[in-house]
């Protein structure tokens, strides 16, 4: 028993030293050396300014003053809507929170969960239906009107980046066909020509469009 | 239900079957103490730890032995990871200022680090600093798998044995599964991860004014060291809060990939490992073979009940079939990337194997499609199950199979030469009904006191459900969970000031996770300690033979009579009746 106990303690010391200071640290090291950008998060900088991390969705949003402004509570609160001229990623119930993640959880018989999908429906019409005159309830494709298990989804569909891709090239002016060139390029295809999904890369689109005219 | 979804399936299991005997034959080289290449470089360190540990590391130990100092060494690993974790105000490596969450909390997570289950009440994110990750969480997820494995060998031993009490040296068996197993492959696959864009830094969260025009900020940490192990461990514990969903664990399609075999990889070598280490490589296969079958099927529940998508899609007017240019299906709380296939791929190996990470949000699943990761975990985690665990619950079921089979053709019965005979089968029996037990008591307990109401967040059949799948989960070591159940109340406020536990839950949990690895621990050794002193009988006609498909069909057979039989009326009142009803209900 007493040398069981010893041997114990002397096995915390040294697996501590080696598995939770030496493996990770050293890791640490190669990684860094190897893969510099890629253990620091995948970040993206536009004219020298970081702007995002290619593996984590953001939001793209414009302020607007509140319409609302007869009463004086809300005269000053802007109101924060998607903005059109950018691609807009899957919704989110964490605000594409970075540092504080979490589930929705909601579960699949729950009245609560088909009300947020009915206000995603509802948003996402009325961001596209004008620009895509044939878009119903029933073309929305999937991802666009759930919300993404990180919250932070870098990724939309195919189906979904091409119904946006209407809109985009109404508000922006630029042909259509430029527009789904450009989704072709930033589309990220199955690993090895097979595994998981397809999947658009909305903050890289989004970068390429603003290069497209500046 | 796509083409592509069953080739990715097909693929899957064709490179696990690829890696499973080479793997498992290095394995049983390692437990044999045979001469292996990594002796070269990686031989001092060995030499070195049994300097340090002494004389222990020396004698054969019986299965008393054995399983003592199997206790005593998780004991004092439990107060270690405990004092790391409730000193976090002093931490190196600490770059957001986190406080130690509060000792029920704590307690619940010591003990699921400790038996190789990594449910967690905690968001990794929001509580831990980079210090209890990496010396203290992380840790344990090396050593709670290299105890589950050398357990494995010890029993392994037992029924190979040739008439003697030793089942081998607990000092030996850790360290060796330690450097020679564990921590190369970690490595390896901690760079792969990294070379996907899984982030390996000690660096503050980072704050960024983003392209779309608000800040963001985002967490950072050694997440790739750490997710390597979690996942050839069979441990699961996330990094961040929601697992292997957040981007920065598991970024691509092909990271996905990796993770997913790195689940099942061990599990599933150490049957080939147990067929060498037995001297007949077939009965290794007939018990992957029997994984395989089972695996498949319920893989294909998932899958459908996924794609065909939920009440709430369908209420609120969704069009969830497959189309060009997307996957349709039950996409809440799944990632683009992962689609349903691989969200539905994953959920299921990772209940197989007692890991409990997780892709997606399995509380969103429909009510179907929770029932399969319920259903892998109600098995007893024996589809793969748990490094070493999964193997060595898998043998108690067999003995129960081939004593099950030995009653209906009224012979003595045996498996691989030894009668089995009134002891075994009693001590195999506390071993399997033990952790269904306490499964079944701990969500009566918690379903009919008002104490589990406030971890419960989904209304109805849904929240039974969630009662259910946690201590299902916190039993059988799994750690995967649906997420709306809760333990521990977090506000966003800086170094974790006024979060609290809910005490009840923690310590229900800790005490199921804690009772449920070690009973069923030293109830296979005791087993293996009882064959070892028989003799083997050698084979002859009239021999009940156990690696042919008949025994795999009835070693399946039995798993699912076992399981049914335990939880058949629990699962009618949650998952079932929620996937049979096409209503909705409020929350209330």
């Amino acid at each position: 028993m007493r040398r069981d106990l010893t041997a114990s303690i002397v096995a915390a010391v040294v697996f501590t030293l080696l598995f939770g200071l030496a493996y990770p640290l050293i890791t640490t090291g190669v990684s860094q050396v190897l893969f510099p950008n890629k253990s620091d998060g995948s970040l993206v900088k536009v004219d020298g300014r970081t702007v995002g991390s290619k593996l984590i969705g953001q939001s793209f949003t414009v302020r607007r003053p509140n319409d609302n402004s007869k009463k004086p509570k809300y005269a000053k609160k802007q109101i924060k809507e998607p903005n059109p001229r950018y691609f807009q990623p899957r919704p989110s119930v964490t605000a594409y929170s970075g540092d504080v993640t979490f589930f929705n959880n909601l579960g699949p018989n729950n009245k609560a969960l088909m009300q947020q999908f009915k206000g995603y429906i509802k948003t996402y019409l009325a961001l596209n239906g004008p620009y895509d005159q044939g878009l119903t309830r029933e073309g929305i494709p999937v991802d666009a009107i759930t919300s993404s298990a990180s919250g932070v989804d870098p990724q939309i569909s195919q189906a979904n980046a091409r119904i946006q891709a209407h809109r985009i090239a109404a508000v922006r002016q630029i042909p259509l066909d430029r527009v789904n060139d450009l989704i072709d390029d930033n589309t990220d295809g199955r690993s090895l020509g097979v595994l998981g999904e397809p999947g658009v890369n909305v903050l890289e689109l989004n970068i390429a469009l603003d290069k497209e005219q500046s | 239900m796509t083409v592509n979804g069953w080739l990715q399936l097909v693929i899957y299991f064709a490179v696990l079957t690829a890696l499973v005997p080479v793997l498992g034959a290095y394995m049983a080289r390692v437990y044999q103490g045979e001469r292996i290449l990594l002796e070269r470089p990686l031989g001092w360190l060995e030499r070195l730890i049994y300097r340090l540990i002494g004389p222990s590391s020396r004698n054969e130990q019986d299965w008393k032995s054995y399983g003592k100092t199997t206790i005593v060494f998780s004991l004092v690993f439990f107060l270690v990871l405990y004092a790391i974790l409730r000193t976090q105000g002093i931490h190196p490596f600490n770059p957001e200022g986190f406080n130690s969450a509060p000792w029920d909390v704590t307690f619940n997570t010591t003990s699921s680090f400790v038996t190789n289950t990594n449910w967690q009440f905690y968001g990794g994110e929001t509580t831990m600093t980079y210090f209890s990750q990496m010396a203290g969480l992380a840790v344990q997820n090396f050593v709670s798998a290299a105890v589950g494995m050398a357990v494995l060998a010890a029993v392994i031993r037992g029924f190979a044995s040739r008439g003697t009490r030793e089942l081998g040296n607990f000092w030996r068996d850790v360290t060796r599964g330690l450097i020679y197993i564990l921590l190369p492959i970690s490595f390896i696959g901690a760079l792969i991860l990294v070379s996907q864009g899984v982030i390996q830094n000690l660096s503050g969260y980072l704050t960024i004014h983003g392209l779309g025009g608000l800040d963001q900020t985002l967490a950072m940490g050694p997440a790739a060291s750490q997710v390597a192990i979690k996942q050839l461990g069979t441990n699961g514990g996330g990094f961040f809060n929601v697992n292997s969903a957040f981007p920065f664990e598991n970024p691509t399609q092909f990271s996905g990939f990796v993770e997913m075999i790195f689940i099942l990889l061990i599990p599933a070598a150490a049957t080939l490992q147990f067929g060498r280490m037995v001297g007949n490589r077939r009965q290794g296969w007939a018990l992957y073979a029997t994984m395989v079958v089972f695996s498949i099927a319920l893989f294909g529940v998932v899958y459908g009940a996924e794609q065909h998508g939920t009440p709430a899609q369908h209420h609120a007017g969704e069009n969830t079939a497959v189309a060009d240019g997307t996957t349709g299906g039950n996409l809440e709380g799944k990632e683009q990337r992962n689609g349903i296939t691989d969200s539905a791929l994953w959920a299921n190996v990772t209940t197989d194997a007692s890991n409990g990470s997780v892709n997606s949000a399995h509380d969103s699943y429909s009510g179907i499609g929770g029932l399969v990761p319920l259903t892998n975990m109600m098995t007893g985690e024996v589809i793969f199950g748990g490094v070493g665990s999964g193997l060595y619950g898998m043998l108690l079921t067999v003995l129960l199979a081939v004593f099950i089979a030995g009653l209906m053709v009224g012979r003595t019965p045996e498996y691989l030469g030894k009668k089995v005979e009134a002891r075994e089968v009693k001590l195999v029996l506390i071993g399997l009904l033990f952790t269904p037990m306490v499964a079944l008591i701990a969500t009566g307990i918690a379903i009919s006191s008002k104490y589990g109401a406030p971890s419960i967040f989904n209304p109805g059949p849904q929240g039974f459900s969630e009662t259910l799948y946690a201590y299902t989960s916190q039993a059988n070591n799994n750690g995967s969970a649906f997420a709306g159940f809760t333990g521990f109340v977090q506000p966003n406020a800086p170094g974790n000031a006024g979060s609290y536990g809910i005490t009840f839950a923690d310590i229900l949990g800790g005490l199921s996770m804690l009772t449920a690895r070690f009973v069923p621990l030293l109830s296979a050794l005791a087993v293996a300690g009882s064959l070892s002193v028989k003799r083997i009988v050698p084979a002859g006609p009239g021999t009940f033979r156990t690696d042919n498909p008949t025994f795999v069909l009835l070693l399946i057979a039995v798993i699912v009579i076992v399981a049914a039989l335990t939880f058949f009326p629990a699962v009618l009142l949650g998952p079932v009746v929620q996937g049979l009803t096409d209503q909705l209900g409020f929350p209330t």
